[in-house]
């Protein structure tokens, strides 16, 4: 059947989009999106308004999102991370409810239960067919694994796919397939490929980051874990990338072969694939072009939908199987909980993404920062914001030593018969404050929320209130 | 700390420092005593008050009681705002 309608405001229409709806995103286009922009604008035209935007993560492409909260389309906000640019506009408290933060495999495993109920999914497209069989493994605006967009495309009430490559049906091999669409639209462009792999994809060249990362292919391999079937995370920041680097070096040396590897999928990783490291990539979300290519061209490297990624009540899932985990953190209390959502002044910066639901599935959850970042300690007595649970936070890797959760004194004893710097996370604290001086935290606030944080289990782990 | 002179006097406007991350950009004139201190950081709230200190103690050592410091911080360190005070203002005061 072709689904193909004439605009964007025709899919509206047809969808029968209505005042107070929940409309969703994915965000695999990254800063180079242009699908959001563009379907709030045809809303805002049409006259809808007090609608909740249900996104993976919103990226500062999205600021005249703040155009469209202000004249009252959109009055909710749900999704897993905010680019800082935005998220500082939003700390104002600009929505009238509360933001809602779940994480990437609570977002997915919230929309299959029922629980947060989608009226229709605005779903970005790099290539798509008439019926609505679409991937985003090829196309102008290639973006590589469609990870994100899986529960939204099976769940919601009505699904427009927006595409920007339309070609003849049936487009062989499709990510999402027609059974689930309800409309396809033709745009001049759903992104801009530039965007699409922005982003901290470089690797780190500041030798003290480079330190932390050799320092934490130590602890891995100090761990007892890096053995055949070993299967490994790493975020895309410039330490996780050396870490990977260094990873593949030292399995490449012993021999080891890896089962999977996951996260954000980068140059570094795919070259891990390449060079025998891992019998599988799993890929919920490319973050370049080789990446893009990867996964197009190599059978080994799998696309996978966020539930099977994460999802807490998924039969199984992948994070599960977690070996190591290396992640990063802007603040980090004595009890090894940690802030990924906020800076020091309580600004919204960034969103658990999937890092709850990684270090609540490895075996050995890794922490790599530098111990102070423009004066700011790394280490503090309790976070602006608990992202993730102490009790799920095993290590913690600075340029000034290593500190393990006192749970885990397994790994403690590893570390220190391998000669690593092992520290107690108070003294590496202590070591911070004397190069800073004692930090006068700002009090914890109150007045207006601005956004509530659930945990991947869909518990309120912490409260976010507005910055005047 | 340099000590090579009980008073100083600013005599003309000059500077110290970059506005990159880390580092401080300082500014030094001549001006009315007591000495007018503006203070910018990407961390005052963490560290406003040691901000300020470090500056007028540094002014204090060098001897300067009259004129302006103005300063934008991007998170430097204790030790770098003072080498970066000292330095504005033994240009200012004619020494380099």
């Amino acid at each position: 059947m072709n689904k193909l309608v004439s605009s964007l405001e025709e899919a509206v229409r047809l969808s029968g989009l209505k005042d107070g709806m929940t409309i969703s995103f994915h965000h695999h286009l990254r800063n180079g999106d242009h699908v959001l922009n563009l379907v709030l604008d045809a809303i805002a035209q049409m006259g809808i308004k007090d609608l909740t935007i249900n996104a993976s993560s919103i990226f500062d492409v999205h600021m005249p999102l703040l155009d469209h909260i202000k004249n009252g389309v959109v009055t909710g906000l749900e999704t897993a991370y905010i680019g800082a640019k935005i998220g500082r506009e939003l700390s104002r408290g600009l929505l009238p409810r509360p933001i809602v933060f779940r994480t990437h495999g609570g977002r997915p495993s919230d929309i299959i239960s029922g629980r947060s109920r989608i009226d229709v999914a605005f779903l970005a497209a790099p290539t798509a067919d008439d019926h609505g069989n679409f991937t985003g493994k090829a196309g102008k605006s290639a973006c590589g694994s469609l990870g994100y967009a899986f529960a939204d495309a099976e769940h919601a009430g009505k699904t427009v796919v927006i595409t920007d490559n339309l070609v003849p049906y049936p487009l062989a091999g499709a990510s999402i397939r027609e059974t689930c669409v309800d409309y396809v639209v033709q745009v001049d462009s759903i992104g801009d490929p530039a965007g699409i792999v922005s982003g901290t994809t470089q690797i780190t060249r500041s030798p003290v980051r480079l330190q932390i990362a050799d320092t934490a292919v130590a602890c891995i391999e100090a761990s007892g874990l890096l053995e055949d079937g070993f299967a490994f995370q790493t975020g895309a920041g410039g330490i996780s990338l050396a870490v990977a680097k260094g990873l593949k070096d030292k399995m490449l040396a012993r021999g080891v072969v890896g089962s999977y590897c996951m996260g954000g999928i980068t140059s570094y990783i795919v070259d891990m694939l390449q060079a025998g490291c891992f019998r599988a990539l799993v890929d919920c979300q490319c973050f370049d072009l080789t990446a893009v290519e990867s996964i197009r061209t190599d059978p080994r490297h799998w696309e996978v939908s966020a539930a099977q990624y994460a999802s807490p009540t998924a039969k199984s899932c992948l994070v599960d199987g977690l070996d190591v985990v290396v992640l990063g953190a802007t603040e980090m209390d004595f009890d090894f909980n940690v802030n990924v959502h906020t800076d020091s002044k309580g600004n919204i910066m960034g969103g658990s993404g999937g890092h709850s639901d990684a270090a609540a599935g490895a075996k050995m959850t890794m922490i790599v920062a530098p111990l102070l970042r423009n004066r700011i300690p790394l280490i503090m007595p309790r976070v602006t914001c608990i992202t993730t649970p102490g009790n799920t936070v095993d290590v913690l890797v600075t340029q000034y030593g290593v500190a393990v959760n006192p749970a885990r004194a397994d790994l403690r004893s590893r570390f220190e018969a391998a000669g690593l710097p092992v520290k107690d996370i108070r003294a590496l604290y202590q070591t911070a404050i004397a190069l800073t001086g004692e930090p006068t935290y700002p009090q914890r606030r109150e007045g207006k929320v601005l956004a509530q944080v659930f945990y991947r289990d869909g518990s309120l782990i912490d409260t976010l209130y507005c910055v005047e | 700390m340099w000590k090579g002179m009980n008073h100083m006097n600013l005599t003309r406007a000059a500077g110290a420092g970059t506005d990159k991350s880390g580092d401080v950009l300082v500014w030094a004139e001549p001006g009315g005593s007591p000495v007018q201190i503006e203070v910018e950081s990407s961390v005052a709230d963490l560290f406003g008050g040691a901000i300020l200190a470090a500056v007028q103690e540094t002014a204090a050592a060098c001897g300067v009681t009259a004129g302006r410091i103005r300063i934008q911080d991007k998170g430097a360190l204790d030790y770098v705002i003072r080498a970066r005070v000292e330095t504005a203002l033994r240009r200012s005061g004619g020494e380099a």
